[in-house]
Protein backbone atom coordinates (compact mmCIF):
# COMPACT_ATOMS: atom_id res chain seq x y z
CA UNK A 1 0.00 0.00 0.00
CA UNK A 2 0.97 3.64 0.31
CA UNK A 3 2.99 3.01 3.47
CA UNK A 4 4.83 0.12 1.94
CA UNK A 5 5.49 2.15 -1.15
CA UNK A 6 6.67 5.11 0.94
CA UNK A 7 8.91 2.98 3.12
CA UNK A 8 11.04 1.41 0.48
CA UNK A 9 13.16 2.46 -2.35
CA UNK A 10 14.26 6.03 -1.47
CA UNK A 11 16.59 6.65 1.49
CA UNK A 12 15.67 9.57 3.77
CA UNK A 13 18.81 11.63 3.28
CA UNK A 14 17.88 12.20 -0.31
CA UNK A 15 15.29 14.66 0.90
CA UNK A 16 18.10 17.06 1.73
CA UNK A 17 19.96 16.76 -1.56
CA UNK A 18 18.71 19.23 -4.14
CA UNK A 19 18.73 17.83 -7.65
CA UNK A 20 19.58 20.15 -10.54
CA UNK A 21 16.13 19.96 -12.12
CA UNK A 22 14.54 20.68 -8.76
CA UNK A 23 16.64 23.81 -8.38
CA UNK A 24 15.98 24.92 -11.95
CA UNK A 25 12.23 24.65 -11.68
CA UNK A 26 12.14 26.12 -8.19
CA UNK A 27 14.16 29.08 -9.38
CA UNK A 28 11.90 29.60 -12.36
CA UNK A 29 8.75 29.47 -10.24
CA UNK A 30 10.18 31.67 -7.55
CA UNK A 31 11.38 34.19 -10.09
CA UNK A 32 8.04 34.36 -11.85
CA UNK A 33 6.17 34.71 -8.59
CA UNK A 34 8.49 37.37 -7.24
CA UNK A 35 8.48 39.37 -10.46
CA UNK A 36 4.72 39.37 -10.84
CA UNK A 37 4.16 40.07 -7.17
CA UNK A 38 6.70 42.83 -6.79
CA UNK A 39 6.11 44.50 -10.13
CA UNK A 40 2.38 44.35 -10.36
CA UNK A 41 0.41 43.04 -7.40
CA UNK A 42 2.07 44.80 -4.49
CA UNK A 43 2.38 48.25 -6.09
CA UNK A 44 -1.30 48.12 -7.01
CA UNK A 45 -2.35 47.01 -3.55
CA UNK A 46 -0.06 49.51 -1.84
CA UNK A 47 -1.37 52.29 -4.01
CA UNK A 48 -4.91 51.46 -2.98
CA UNK A 49 -3.95 51.10 0.68
CA UNK A 50 -2.01 54.36 0.66
CA UNK A 51 -4.79 56.15 -1.10
CA UNK A 52 -7.26 54.92 1.45
CA UNK A 53 -5.15 55.87 4.45
CA UNK A 54 -4.52 59.25 2.86
CA UNK A 55 -8.21 59.73 2.38
CA UNK A 56 -8.93 58.74 5.96
CA UNK A 57 -6.21 61.04 7.23
CA UNK A 58 -7.54 63.83 5.04
CA UNK A 59 -11.00 63.24 6.48
CA UNK A 60 -9.68 63.33 10.00
CA UNK A 61 -7.69 66.48 9.31
CA UNK A 62 -10.74 68.07 7.74
CA UNK A 63 -12.83 67.20 10.75
CA UNK A 64 -10.20 68.71 13.02
CA UNK A 65 -10.17 71.90 10.99
CA UNK A 66 -13.93 72.17 11.11
CA UNK A 67 -13.85 71.53 14.84
CA UNK A 68 -11.28 74.30 15.23
CA UNK A 69 -13.46 76.68 13.29
CA UNK A 70 -16.43 75.79 15.42
CA UNK A 71 -14.43 76.40 18.57
CA UNK A 72 -13.23 79.72 17.20
CA UNK A 73 -16.76 80.77 16.33
CA UNK A 74 -17.98 79.71 19.71
CA UNK A 75 -15.36 81.69 21.59
CA UNK A 76 -15.98 84.69 19.35
CA UNK A 77 -19.64 84.48 20.05
CA UNK A 78 -19.03 84.25 23.76
CA UNK A 79 -16.73 87.23 23.64
CA UNK A 80 -19.28 89.22 21.74
CA UNK A 81 -21.97 88.21 24.15
CA UNK A 82 -19.87 89.26 27.10
CA UNK A 83 -19.06 92.57 25.45
CA UNK A 84 -22.72 93.17 24.70
CA UNK A 85 -23.63 92.35 28.26
CA UNK A 86 -21.03 94.76 29.55
CA UNK A 87 -22.23 97.47 27.24
CA UNK A 88 -25.80 96.94 28.33
CA UNK A 89 -24.74 97.21 31.95
CA UNK A 90 -22.86 100.44 31.33
CA UNK A 91 -25.78 101.87 29.40
CA UNK A 92 -28.09 101.00 32.26
CA UNK A 93 -25.69 102.56 34.71
CA UNK A 94 -25.50 105.73 32.65
CA UNK A 95 -29.26 105.89 32.32
CA UNK A 96 -29.62 105.58 36.05
CA UNK A 97 -27.08 108.38 36.61
CA UNK A 98 -28.82 110.56 34.03
CA UNK A 99 -32.15 109.96 35.68
CA UNK A 100 -30.70 110.89 39.01
CA UNK A 101 -29.26 114.05 37.54
CA UNK A 102 -32.56 115.00 35.93
CA UNK A 103 -34.40 114.45 39.17
CA UNK A 104 -31.87 116.56 41.03
CA UNK A 105 -32.08 119.34 38.52
CA UNK A 106 -35.84 119.28 38.63
CA UNK A 107 -35.75 119.40 42.39
CA UNK A 108 -33.41 122.43 42.51
CA UNK A 109 -35.43 124.19 39.86
CA UNK A 110 -38.61 123.53 41.81
CA UNK A 111 -36.96 124.81 44.97
CA UNK A 112 -35.85 128.06 43.37
CA UNK A 113 -39.27 128.52 41.77
CA UNK A 114 -40.83 127.95 45.11
CA UNK A 115 -38.62 130.56 46.69
CA UNK A 116 -39.33 133.00 43.96
CA UNK A 117 -43.09 132.53 44.21
CA UNK A 118 -42.90 132.85 47.95
CA UNK A 119 -40.84 136.05 47.72
CA UNK A 120 -43.23 137.59 45.22
CA UNK A 121 -46.18 136.70 47.42
CA UNK A 122 -44.56 138.22 50.39
CA UNK A 123 -43.75 141.40 48.51
CA UNK A 124 -47.25 141.66 47.19
CA UNK A 125 -48.64 141.06 50.59
CA UNK A 126 -46.59 143.82 52.17
CA UNK A 127 -47.41 146.21 49.34
CA UNK A 128 -51.07 145.50 49.76
CA UNK A 129 -50.84 145.95 53.46
CA UNK A 130 -49.15 149.32 53.01
CA UNK A 131 -51.82 150.33 50.51
CA UNK A 132 -54.57 149.16 52.80
CA UNK A 133 -53.17 150.96 55.79
CA UNK A 134 -52.75 154.19 53.77
CA UNK A 135 -56.29 153.90 52.53
CA UNK A 136 -57.57 153.04 55.93
CA UNK A 137 -55.86 155.97 57.44
CA UNK A 138 -57.73 158.32 55.13
CA UNK A 139 -61.04 156.59 55.56
CA UNK A 140 -60.78 156.21 59.31
CA UNK A 141 -60.01 159.91 59.58
CA UNK A 142 -63.08 160.85 57.57
CA UNK A 143 -65.29 158.37 59.39
CA UNK A 144 -64.08 159.52 62.78
CA UNK A 145 -64.47 163.16 61.92
CA UNK A 146 -67.94 162.47 60.60
CA UNK A 147 -68.83 160.60 63.69
CA UNK A 148 -67.36 163.26 65.97
CA UNK A 149 -69.10 166.06 64.09
CA UNK A 150 -72.33 164.21 64.41
CA UNK A 151 -71.76 163.86 68.11
CA UNK A 152 -70.57 167.42 68.90
CA UNK A 153 -72.65 169.21 66.34
CA UNK A 154 -71.94 171.88 63.88
CA UNK A 155 -69.21 173.53 65.89
CA UNK A 156 -66.58 171.29 64.64
CA UNK A 157 -67.24 171.67 60.91
CA UNK A 158 -64.53 174.20 60.60
CA UNK A 159 -62.15 172.29 58.34
CA UNK A 160 -58.93 173.75 59.50
CA UNK A 161 -59.50 172.87 63.07
CA UNK A 162 -60.99 169.55 62.58
CA UNK A 163 -58.08 168.41 60.41
CA UNK A 164 -55.70 169.45 63.10
CA UNK A 165 -57.66 167.58 65.74
CA UNK A 166 -57.87 164.47 63.63
CA UNK A 167 -54.20 164.49 62.82
CA UNK A 168 -53.38 164.83 66.43
CA UNK A 169 -55.72 162.02 67.27
CA UNK A 170 -54.22 159.78 64.65
CA UNK A 171 -50.71 160.57 65.68
CA UNK A 172 -51.61 159.65 69.18
CA UNK A 173 -53.18 156.47 67.92
CA UNK A 174 -50.13 155.61 65.91
CA UNK A 175 -47.72 156.33 68.72
CA UNK A 176 -49.79 154.27 71.10
CA UNK A 177 -49.80 151.53 68.50
CA UNK A 178 -46.01 151.55 68.19
CA UNK A 179 -45.58 151.48 71.90
CA UNK A 180 -47.95 148.59 72.34
CA UNK A 181 -46.37 146.59 69.53
CA UNK B 1 9.04 8.67 0.72
CA UNK B 2 8.63 8.05 -2.95
CA UNK B 3 5.94 10.72 -3.03
CA UNK B 4 8.63 13.35 -2.86
CA UNK B 5 10.46 11.83 -5.85
CA UNK B 6 7.80 11.13 -8.42
CA UNK B 7 8.57 9.96 -11.90
CA UNK B 8 9.18 12.45 -14.61
CA UNK B 9 6.36 13.65 -16.81
CA UNK B 10 8.39 15.65 -19.31
CA UNK B 11 12.02 16.11 -20.25
CA UNK B 12 13.13 12.99 -18.37
CA UNK B 13 16.84 12.90 -17.64
CA UNK B 14 17.53 16.55 -18.45
CA UNK B 15 17.97 19.48 -16.10
CA UNK B 16 14.40 20.43 -16.96
CA UNK B 17 12.85 17.16 -15.80
CA UNK B 18 9.23 18.01 -15.03
CA UNK B 19 7.51 15.82 -12.47
CA UNK B 20 4.43 15.88 -10.29
CA UNK B 21 6.01 18.19 -7.71
CA UNK B 22 6.71 20.79 -10.35
CA UNK B 23 3.21 20.37 -11.73
CA UNK B 24 1.78 21.06 -8.28
CA UNK B 25 3.97 24.13 -7.97
CA UNK B 26 3.03 25.33 -11.43
CA UNK B 27 -0.68 24.97 -10.71
CA UNK B 28 -0.39 26.80 -7.41
CA UNK B 29 1.72 29.48 -9.00
CA UNK B 30 -0.69 29.99 -11.87
CA UNK B 31 -3.81 30.02 -9.70
CA UNK B 32 -2.38 32.32 -7.04
CA UNK B 33 -0.82 34.75 -9.48
CA UNK B 34 -3.89 34.97 -11.69
CA UNK B 35 -6.13 35.43 -8.69
CA UNK B 36 -3.87 38.04 -7.17
CA UNK B 37 -3.56 39.92 -10.45
CA UNK B 38 -7.32 39.99 -10.85
CA UNK B 39 -7.78 41.17 -7.27
CA UNK B 40 -5.05 43.76 -7.60
CA UNK B 41 -6.30 45.13 -10.89
CA UNK B 42 -9.79 45.44 -9.49
CA UNK B 43 -8.63 46.87 -6.18
CA UNK B 44 -10.91 49.65 -5.09
CA UNK B 45 -10.82 52.25 -2.38
CA UNK B 46 -13.73 50.58 -0.66
CA UNK B 47 -12.64 46.93 -0.62
CA UNK B 48 -14.79 43.99 -1.47
CA UNK B 49 -14.64 40.77 0.53
CA UNK B 50 -11.75 39.12 -1.28
CA UNK B 51 -9.75 42.31 -1.41
CA UNK B 52 -10.30 42.75 2.34
CA UNK B 53 -8.84 39.32 3.01
CA UNK B 54 -5.75 40.05 0.94
CA UNK B 55 -5.37 43.42 2.62
CA UNK B 56 -5.75 41.72 5.97
CA UNK B 57 -2.81 39.44 5.16
CA UNK B 58 -0.69 42.35 3.91
CA UNK B 59 -1.53 44.30 7.04
CA UNK B 60 -0.70 41.28 9.16
CA UNK B 61 2.77 41.05 7.64
CA UNK B 62 3.21 44.80 7.88
CA UNK B 63 2.14 45.11 11.48
CA UNK B 64 3.13 41.84 13.10
CA UNK B 65 6.33 41.05 11.28
CA UNK B 66 7.83 44.19 9.80
CA UNK B 67 6.81 46.86 12.28
CA UNK B 68 7.82 44.70 15.24
CA UNK B 69 11.29 43.87 14.00
CA UNK B 70 12.54 46.34 11.43
CA UNK B 71 10.44 49.29 12.47
CA UNK B 72 8.49 51.43 10.06
CA UNK B 73 11.40 53.30 8.45
CA UNK B 74 13.69 50.38 7.66
CA UNK B 75 10.71 48.14 7.12
CA UNK B 76 9.54 50.14 4.11
CA UNK B 77 12.61 49.02 2.17
CA UNK B 78 12.11 45.32 2.81
CA UNK B 79 8.33 45.19 2.97
CA UNK B 80 7.78 44.11 -0.66
CA UNK B 81 10.23 41.24 -0.28
CA UNK B 82 8.79 40.06 3.01
CA UNK B 83 5.19 40.29 1.89
CA UNK B 84 5.98 38.44 -1.33
CA UNK B 85 7.83 35.82 0.66
CA UNK B 86 4.94 35.34 3.03
CA UNK B 87 2.39 34.97 0.26
CA UNK B 88 4.60 32.59 -1.69
CA UNK B 89 5.38 30.29 1.23
CA UNK B 90 1.79 30.37 2.45
CA UNK B 91 0.34 29.41 -0.90
CA UNK B 92 2.96 26.71 -1.50
CA UNK B 93 2.45 25.30 2.00
CA UNK B 94 -1.31 25.23 1.63
CA UNK B 95 -1.00 23.24 -1.57
CA UNK B 96 -0.33 20.30 0.75
CA UNK B 97 -3.90 20.34 2.05
CA UNK B 98 -5.69 20.97 -1.20
CA UNK B 99 -7.29 17.78 -2.45
CA UNK B 100 -5.87 16.74 -5.79
CA UNK B 101 -2.58 18.57 -5.22
CA UNK B 102 -1.90 16.89 -1.86
CA UNK B 103 1.72 17.97 -1.76
CA UNK B 104 3.14 21.19 -0.39
CA UNK B 105 5.31 22.99 -2.92
CA UNK B 106 7.78 23.59 -0.14
CA UNK B 107 8.05 19.95 0.86
CA UNK B 108 10.81 19.30 -1.66
CA UNK B 109 14.08 21.00 -0.95
CA UNK B 110 14.38 23.31 -3.94
CA UNK B 111 12.00 26.05 -2.85
CA UNK B 112 12.95 26.21 0.84
CA UNK B 113 16.61 26.30 -0.11
CA UNK B 114 16.19 29.07 -2.66
CA UNK B 115 14.01 31.08 -0.30
CA UNK B 116 16.56 30.71 2.48
CA UNK B 117 19.36 31.75 0.15
CA UNK B 118 17.32 34.75 -0.89
CA UNK B 119 17.10 35.66 2.79
CA UNK B 120 20.85 35.08 3.19
CA UNK B 121 21.76 37.27 0.24
CA UNK B 122 19.38 39.96 1.40
CA UNK B 123 20.62 40.24 4.96
CA UNK B 124 24.29 39.99 4.03
CA UNK B 125 23.75 42.59 1.31
CA UNK B 126 21.90 44.90 3.66
CA UNK B 127 24.58 44.49 6.31
CA UNK B 128 27.46 45.19 3.95
CA UNK B 129 25.66 48.15 2.48
CA UNK B 130 25.20 49.58 5.94
CA UNK B 131 28.52 48.78 7.66
CA UNK B 132 30.90 47.90 4.84
CA UNK B 133 32.29 44.40 4.47
CA UNK B 134 34.63 44.34 7.48
CA UNK B 135 32.32 46.47 9.52
CA UNK B 136 29.52 44.05 8.87
CA UNK B 137 31.65 41.05 9.85
CA UNK B 138 32.66 42.84 13.01
CA UNK B 139 29.10 43.85 13.84
CA UNK B 140 27.82 40.31 13.40
CA UNK B 141 30.66 38.36 14.99
CA UNK B 142 31.91 40.67 17.73
CA UNK B 143 29.03 41.77 19.89
CA UNK B 144 30.24 44.57 22.19
CA UNK B 145 30.39 44.32 25.96
CA UNK B 146 32.15 40.98 26.16
CA UNK B 147 35.67 40.37 27.55
CA UNK B 148 38.09 39.72 24.69
CA UNK B 149 39.04 36.07 25.44
CA UNK B 150 35.48 35.09 24.76
CA UNK B 151 35.88 36.37 21.21
CA UNK B 152 38.19 33.46 20.42
CA UNK B 153 35.26 31.21 21.05
CA UNK B 154 32.58 33.53 19.83
CA UNK B 155 33.91 34.65 16.47
CA UNK B 156 33.95 31.20 14.80
CA UNK B 157 30.53 30.39 16.19
CA UNK B 158 28.99 33.64 15.09
CA UNK B 159 30.66 33.44 11.72
CA UNK B 160 29.38 29.94 11.18
CA UNK B 161 25.98 31.09 12.32
CA UNK B 162 25.86 34.00 9.88
CA UNK B 163 27.34 32.18 6.93
CA UNK B 164 25.72 28.77 7.18
CA UNK B 165 23.45 28.04 10.10
CA UNK B 166 20.87 30.73 9.55
CA UNK B 167 19.88 29.88 6.02
CA UNK B 168 20.39 26.14 6.54
CA UNK B 169 18.10 26.17 9.55
CA UNK B 170 15.51 28.16 7.64
CA UNK B 171 15.61 25.61 4.84
CA UNK B 172 15.43 22.58 7.06
CA UNK B 173 12.76 24.02 9.35
CA UNK B 174 10.40 24.70 6.51
CA UNK B 175 11.23 21.54 4.60
CA UNK B 176 10.98 19.24 7.60
CA UNK B 177 7.67 20.70 8.72
CA UNK B 178 6.12 20.26 5.33
CA UNK B 179 7.58 16.76 4.83
CA UNK B 180 6.44 15.70 8.28
CA UNK B 181 2.96 17.09 7.69
CA UNK B 182 2.67 15.21 4.44
CA UNK B 183 3.94 12.00 6.02
CA UNK B 184 1.51 12.27 8.91
CA UNK B 185 -1.45 12.69 6.61
CA UNK B 186 -0.23 9.79 4.50
CA UNK B 187 0.28 7.62 7.57
CA UNK B 188 -3.13 8.28 9.06
CA UNK B 189 -5.04 8.00 5.83
CA UNK B 190 -3.09 4.86 5.01
CA UNK B 191 -3.81 3.47 8.43
CA UNK B 192 -7.52 4.18 8.12
CA UNK B 193 -7.47 2.52 4.78
CA UNK B 194 -5.57 -0.55 6.02
CA UNK B 195 -7.73 -0.95 9.12
CA UNK B 196 -10.98 -0.55 7.22
CA UNK B 197 -10.05 -3.27 4.75
CA UNK B 198 -8.36 -5.58 7.26
CA UNK B 199 -11.48 -7.70 7.41
CA UNK B 200 -11.53 -8.46 11.15
CA UNK B 201 -12.26 -6.56 14.41
CA UNK B 202 -9.65 -3.90 13.57
CA UNK B 203 -12.32 -2.29 11.39
CA UNK B 204 -13.78 -0.89 14.62
CA UNK B 205 -10.69 1.25 15.16
CA UNK B 206 -10.63 2.68 11.68
CA UNK B 207 -13.02 5.62 12.43
CA UNK B 208 -10.59 6.87 15.07
CA UNK B 209 -7.74 6.72 12.63
CA UNK B 210 -9.92 8.58 10.13
CA UNK B 211 -10.75 11.22 12.72
CA UNK B 212 -7.06 11.58 13.44
CA UNK B 213 -6.40 12.04 9.73
CA UNK B 214 -8.96 14.84 9.59
CA UNK B 215 -7.47 16.38 12.71
CA UNK B 216 -4.00 16.25 11.22
CA UNK B 217 -5.40 17.78 8.07
CA UNK B 218 -6.66 20.77 10.05
CA UNK B 219 -3.38 20.92 11.91
CA UNK B 220 -1.54 21.03 8.60
CA UNK B 221 -3.43 24.16 7.57
CA UNK B 222 -2.30 25.74 10.81
CA UNK B 223 1.29 24.56 10.37
CA UNK B 224 1.39 25.85 6.82
CA UNK B 225 0.40 29.33 7.96
CA UNK B 226 2.65 29.15 10.99
CA UNK B 227 5.71 28.16 8.99
CA UNK B 228 5.10 30.95 6.50
CA UNK B 229 4.93 33.33 9.44
CA UNK B 230 8.07 31.95 11.09
CA UNK B 231 10.09 32.00 7.91
CA UNK B 232 9.15 35.59 7.16
CA UNK B 233 9.60 36.63 10.75
CA UNK B 234 13.10 35.14 10.94
CA UNK B 235 14.04 36.77 7.66
CA UNK B 236 12.96 40.11 9.08
CA UNK B 237 14.90 39.44 12.29
CA UNK B 238 18.06 38.52 10.38
CA UNK B 239 17.80 41.67 8.29
CA UNK B 240 17.29 43.66 11.46
CA UNK B 241 20.34 42.06 13.08
CA UNK B 242 22.43 42.85 10.02
CA UNK B 243 21.32 46.47 9.71
CA UNK B 244 20.99 47.45 13.36
CA UNK B 245 23.63 49.74 14.84
CA UNK B 246 24.42 47.49 17.75
CA UNK B 247 23.14 44.37 19.37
Amino acid sequence: MILAEAGGEVPGWRLLIPLPEEIVWSAIFLLIFVLVFMKFVLPRMNAVLDERSEKIEGGIRNAEKVQEQVDQLKSDQEQELAAARQEAASIREKARADGQKIVDEARTRADSENERVLATGRQQLSAERIAASTELRGEVGTLASDLASKIVGESLTDDERSRRVIDRFLDDLESSQTTTR
Amino acid sequence: MGGFFPEAILFDGTWFEFNRVQLVRLIVLAVVLIAMCIIASRAKLVPGRVQSVIELVIDFVNNNIIANTLGLKDGKRFAPMLITMFFFILSMNLAGVIPGLNLAGTSVIGLPLLLALWTFVTYVGAGIKKHGFLGYLKAETMPPGIPWPIYILLIPIELLQVVVIRWASLTIRLLANMVAGHMMIVVFIGMTHALLFSGDWLIAISPFAGAMAIGIYGFEIFVGALQAFIFTMLTAVYIQLATSDEH
